[in-house]
This record gives structure tokens, sequence and C-alpha cells, in this order.
């Protein structure tokens, strides 16, 4: 019977970090069952079970870092458990030369103990090619830390050489985000925190994005009308049990400009512009282990009472890590919203590859004549991010104008 | 004289392996008087395989001499001769009665320039066919080339292409040590283009003889067709194999190999002899000692069945290493997986 493997869950999925084990050694296995939750780059999936058995051995602890292929557990007959106590002895834990973090919280990476890693064999022997050693010595990379993909889980030429693009890739990263990676020192000034994979993948995103040409619009909307609107949305929809929020109202406002703006529903496609057919919003949602921004699609062919409904859900499952990748994917245009921590306005990270983001602060009322009457007036500041490459100002105030005119006049929204 | 020559060497013409050895060696017998022919029905008859086709008439009996069925009394009137200034040529009909004269060439060809103190030397050219595939049965069909390419004193070449065939004659005819000059059955009709004019390749080196980036094939005589076919053919599937023939297998141009192998970090050896303690064996000892950090996996050998050759087509054809065989353990070295995963 196959060993269990750690499977390929997205496209830039390079390693998984194998969060809880759901199963214990000695208990029957039906293929279907969940063995594992993986926490990858993306989300928190789980990990089934492909065979009949009983589970025999568990190849990494909770917390491990793993790479794509290579074995966590085995499934048998029941002949050969191993003693969960017992084993492992040597933990799979985090390549060293490619690991954001695999430590618990709090402990400072260099404390950190860095188990040799057992490669494909049961007896711990380290399998490699002549060349992989040489190519290894040359480059500094710890053999241990790799999974070999040749016969018999042998390291080669071309494990080696993928190592050597991941440390490249971290050095690089470590560089320019100081984030994703923990200080090398250890001060008494000072802790580090280990971070997750979602803040190591959003660090990395988000800093490719500084690389993108980018320049800021900011509108002041008078939300009186949409404030009223939302109030009488709310009362013909308490019947149903549904809310709206301001957040639904402005992904619903901007996906509708959205599709009377196509050059903004956009993002830059190496050497071309790629217009999307749909419109799919992306709300950015703070969860305790990081950003994510899960995506309403169609967003434009929605209804209000639909997209309420729907953000609501997504939202839920992004703060419980409990997000598909696919709710995650296909973002063309994203709203983040501070307005509810009281910040007056801010300008959004792009979020690549799309063209635009837009940055919502909070209402605050400004004095106002009106018929000759000093007034307050419920105003919000929303800024556009805009992908130079994709865009230029004209047109992309030509949105955000367009934008604010609707929100000023809420009942179109519903058209 | 320089426009005549260069004018020759630019001209080829496309013959038979058989052909190529024929030419030259009518070409060596009008080039050189103390050069003479001698061997099994190779005069009237005109040889068992029709290399000396035709010689007899031209250059006469004194230079194309039919020999009694008894290789040990020719061979040795050969190495004879030999001792006191002639160039003969033998043909042994195939390397399977070669052993009949195996005193004479292993212990007196081989060993005279050394035990006579380079008094005399040994200018003795030993033609003999080798490989199977033809139903001649287990003592018809060896490949003991590795038993002469085992012996210091002697030189042990394999052409696996007319032109290679022509060259390497003309340089075994030519050199003053006893050459083991072995020839294949299967190659004797192979179509080749051959360089018109003289032609005289320097033994002991070795030829890639198509360059690939993904792994080197080590082969030589008839092999090297057979890894050719494998390599153009494992090319449309996206690998670049690159071919060493050996050419020489004593002396070997263990540079070329190594040379290679540094280049692709991966090799596999296509012998026609049995694995064990083969040429393969000696190639693949030349390759861990001369690039061993250079490799990516373990060099491997696909070699004949350590078997007797049988005699019943159908074995004979599972016994022989084949094009097949060559591609399933070059897709193994390079870790693609051929069929799909069944599990």
């Amino acid at each position: 019977m196959p060993d269990v493997i750690m499977p390929r869950l997205s496209d830039t999925m390079e390693e998984g970090e194998l969060s809880r084990w759901m199963k214990q050694v000695g208990d029957e296995i039906h293929k279907g069952d969940v063995l594992a939750e993986i926490e990858t780059d993306k989300a928190t999936m789980d990990l089934e079970a492909f065979d009949n058995g009983i589970l025999e051995e568990l190849l990494v602890v909770a917390g491990a870092l793993v790479p794509i292929g290579a074995p966590v557990a085995r499934i048998g007959d029941g002949s050969n458990i191993v003693a969960a106590g017992a084993a492992p002895a040597a933990p799979i834990a985090a390549p060293a030369a490619v690991v954001v973090a695999a430590a618990p919280a709090a402990t400072p990476p260099t404390d950190a103990p860095t188990p040799a890693t057992p490669t494909a064999t049961q007896t711990g022997e380290l399998r490699t090619s002549p060349l992989a050693r040489k190519i290894g010595r040359e480059h500094g990379i710890d053999l241990h830390a790799i999974t070999g993909t040749g016969p018999q889980g042998r390291i080669t030429r071309t494990d080696v050489d993928r190592a050597i693009v991941a440390q490249e890739a971290t050095a690089s990263a470590a560089s320019t985000a100081p984030l994703a990676a923990a200080p090398a020192a250890v001060s008494t000034d000072s802790v580090s925190v280990p971070v997750s994979r979602i803040r190591a993948v959003t660090a990395r995103r988000l800093t490719e994005s500084q690389a993108v040409p980018h320049f800021f619009l900011t509108s002041v909307v008078n939300v009186e009308r949409l404030v009223a609107f939302r109030a009488d949305v709310n009362e013909s929809l308490a019947a149903l049990g549904t809310k709206v929020s301001l957040n639904d109202l402005f992904v619903r406002a901007s996906a509708v400009v959205l599709r009377a703006h196509p050059e903004v529903n956009a993002s830059w496609g190496d050497g071309v512009i790629l217009r999307h057919n749909h419109v799919n919003v992306g709300v950015a949602v703070a969860t305790d282990d990081g950003l994510l921004v899960p995506v309403v699609t169609d967003a434009d062919q929605k209804s209000l009472g639909a997209i309420a409904t729907e953000t609501r859900a997504l939202a839920g499952l992004a703060r419980t890590g409990s997000l598909s990748l696919a709710q995650m994917s296909g973002g063309t245009f994203t709203i983040s919203n501070l307005g509810m921590f009281g910040i007056d306005s801010f300008t959004a990270v792009l979020n690549p590859p799309e063209a635009g983001i837009l940055a919502i602060g909070a209402a605050s009322d400004v004095p106002a004549v009106r018929d000759g009457v000093l007034v307050t007036v419920p105003t919000v500041k929303i800024t556009l991010t805009v992908d130079h490459r994709v865009l230029d100002g004209a047109v992309a105030a030509a949105f955000l104008r367009d934008l604010t005119a609707l929100l000023e006049e809420p009942m179109r929204i519903v058209l | 004289m320089t426009e005549i020559v260069s004018t020759e060497v630019a001209t080829t013409r496309t013959i038979t392996y058989r052909q190529a050895l024929n030419e030259t060696l009518r070409a060596e017998l009008e080039h050189d008087d103390k050069v003479f022919l001698i061997g099994e029905e190779i005069g009237i008859f005109e040889g068992s395989y029709k290399i000396t086709a035709g010689l007899l008439e031209d250059f006469g009996p004194d230079r194309v001499l039919d020999a009694p069925i008894a290789e040990e009394g020719f061979v040795g009137a050969a190495l004879g001769a030999a001792m006191v200034g002639m160039r003969p040529v033998v043909e042994i009909m195939t390397i399977n009665f070669s052993l009949i004269a195996i005193d004479q060439i292993v212990n007196h060809a081989a060993k005279m320039r050394s035990m006579f103190a380079g008094q005399v030397s040994i200018p003795l050219v030993i033609r003999m066919p080798g490989g199977g595939g033809q139903q001649l049965a287990a003592t018809h069909s060896q490949n003991l080339e590795v038993w002469y390419a085992h012996i210091p004193g002697l030189k042990v070449v394999a052409p696996s292409t007319p032109a290679d065939a022509k060259a390497l004659l003309t340089a075994a005819i030519r050199d003053d040590d006893p050459v083991i000059f072995l020839e294949n059955l299967s190659l004797y009709s192979a179509k080749g283009e051959v360089p018109d004019g003289e032609q005289i390749a320097e033994i002991g080196k070795a030829a890639v003889v198509k360059t690939g980036t993904d792994l080197t094939i080590v082969s030589y005589s008839r092999g090297t067709t057979t890894a050719l076919e494998v390599a153009r053919q494992l090319e449309a599937e996206g690998l670049s194999i690159e071919v060493v023939d050996l050419r020489s297998l004593r002396p070997l141009d263990r540079d070329t190999i190594c040379a290679s192998v540094k280049k692709t970090g991966h090799a596999v050896v296509f012998e026609d002899d049995w694995l064990s303690y083969g040429i393969g064996a000696e190639i693949s000892a030349t390759i861990g000692e001369g690039v061993f950090d250079f490799l990516d996996a373990p060099v491997r050998r696909v070699a004949a069945a350590e078997v007797p050759l049988p005699y019943a087509k159908s074995l004979e054809k599972a016994a022989l290493p084949s094009a097949a065989d060559l591609a399933k353990v070059v897709r193994e070295v390079l870790n693609i997986s051929s069929t799909p995963n069944d599990n």
C-alpha cells in the first residue's frame, strides 16, 4: 500500500503545513476518511485517505512543513504499527532553506531545534547522487533538508536545483519583505514571531505588487442618501433575516460601475491587457492569521441581498480558515474597508494581477451649507489604487467619478 | 598534389560495410607489397562473407592464401611472417574459431615485442566477425571481444560504420602491433557514406556520433547503430541523448567517455556481450573513477542474457539486447516512467 503523501492542493503550493492529525496510529481507516488538516499558502484543506486499512505510522508531527510528494503517514494491514510515542524519532521538519515558518508561535527560530530529516527511507540513510552532493556543496544546500524524487527517494540534480531556487527566493523575499522572515539575530528588545503561511504569502504577493507602477485617486462621497437607502433596504429585508452593510453597497456599486468601465475590470498580462468578461469583486477580510480575499463572483449579476448573504458566508469561512481555493480565486477587483476602525482614508496596495483596488474609509460628518443653513453631511473618502500599466489617470478618474455618482444616488444600485 | 588530395577527400560514395572492407584490402595490397591475406576459403570461394571477392584473381595466390581448416596453424604462420617484416591480414571465419588460435594470439602475438625487448614488432591484423542474431546457435554467435580487449599487447578495434571500417582497417594494417579487427555479421550489408581516397583513423579514439545533454549511451560495433536508433526515437519524446561510439576497445578512449558523462550526468552502456565482466563493466568503472562527482544516477548496462545463445529464433531474439531494452533502461536512469502508475 503506498504511503500517504503530501498532495498538491494548489498551483502555487510548494509545501504544506500538516496542521493537525485527525486520526491516530491504530485507527481503522476507510477510503475518504479525513486523516489530517493541511494548511497551504492559500487555505486549510482536508487530507483524505485513498486506501482502506489501519493507520500504522505517522511520519511527521503536527505543525511540520512537508514538501509536496513527501510521505506523511503509512496505512497498512496493521502488522507494522509504529507506536505513536516512538515515532517519529526525527520528525520531518521544515527544510531550513525553503521554510518560512514551522515552529510554534513565539519560539525564536534560532532556538528551535533543527532535527535531521529522514529522506524517504525508513532507515534514515541519505540517498543522493554524487552530482547532487557536488551541487549541494557548491551552493551550501543541506541535503538532509531535501526530499528526493528520484528512484527510491534518491536526491538528484533536479531536487537540488529546486532547493537552490527556493533558497534564492527565500533570500530575496527576506531582503525585500522583512515581515516574511524572522530576524536572524536574537535580541532581548524584540521577540521573533514566526509567521503563518497566509502572512508569508501576503508578504510575498504585496512585495511583488510594489514593483507595479501605480497611482492613487481619492474621492469624497456624500453618503447621506446611501445611509438612508441602506436603512430602508434593511427595514424591508428584516422579515427575511438579512441585513445589508455599507460594504455590501460598495461591492454592488463597484460591480455595476466596473461593468460600465471594462477597461478598469482588467489586468496586465505580460505585454497585453486582459479585459475580464466576469466582474468578480474580492473583499479583504482580516483574520487572526492574516489577510484573506474571498471573491464574490459575477457581483454585477447578483442582487444586493445575494451579495450580502454571500459576503457574510465567505467572511465567516475566512475567519475559520475554511475557504476553498476556488473561493479565493478569479478576482478582478478588490475592496478593502477599514471604516469600522475609524480610519478616515488610506491607500491600499494592489492585489496582483488586478488593476485596481478600492480603499474605503470611515464615514464622518462634515459641515455643509444647504439652503443657507449650516448642516452636517456624512461623507466617506474612497481611494482607488491603479496599475498604471493598465490604466491612465483620466480613465481611472472617470470610473471613480461614476462610482461616486452612483453611491450618491443609490437607488440606481438596484437597477 | 594538394589540390588532388583535397578533391579526393571531398567526394564520398554510399557503399556497404562489406564493400568498404573489400576496397580497403585491395588498396592496402596495392599500397604495400608486404601485405598479404590468409584465411579459410578467402581465395577461390572469396570468403564466407565475400569480403575478399576478386582479390585472388587480381593479386594471385602469393598475396591471397587459402589456408587449411587449422586456425592455430595459419595464425601462427602469419605471426611468423610478421616477425620477419611482412604485414599479414588474417581472416578467421568468426571470432568463435579464434579460440583454437588463442595461444598464438595471447601468448605469442601479444607478448613478443615486450618479451624480446622490442627487437621484433608484430604488424599482424586478425579480422573476424562476431555477433549473434543469425540463428547460428551458441558456439557460432558469441561476442568474445572482451577476451582480447583484456590483453595488454593487443589492440582491439570494432568499427560500426563503413567509413570507420575503411579508416580503422587501413590504420590496423599500417600499425606495427597486433590488431584484432572485430567485424559484425549484422553489419556487413549496412550502408553508409565513405570518403574516397586514403583514410587512416587514429586507433584509440572514440567518436561522439550524436550530441545530447541528458544522457550518454556508450556502445560499439552493431550496438552503436541500435544506440543511434534509440537516441533518435527518444529525441522525439524530448530527451537529448548523446551517443559515444568507442571504435576502439583497447586502447580505450576514457577521456571522451568521461567528458560526455561529465556533461550529461547519466550513462548507459549498450553491449552485445554478456553482462558479467563485460565491456560495460569496464566502461562503468571508467566513469565511476573519472567523473564520480558528476553522476546523477548509477551507470546501467544493457547486455545479452547470461545463457549460451539459443538457436530458436524467438529465444535468440529474447536473449540479445534490443532497442526496446535500451530505451527502457534509458528511461529508468532518467527516472521517467514509460508506463502509467497503475497503483
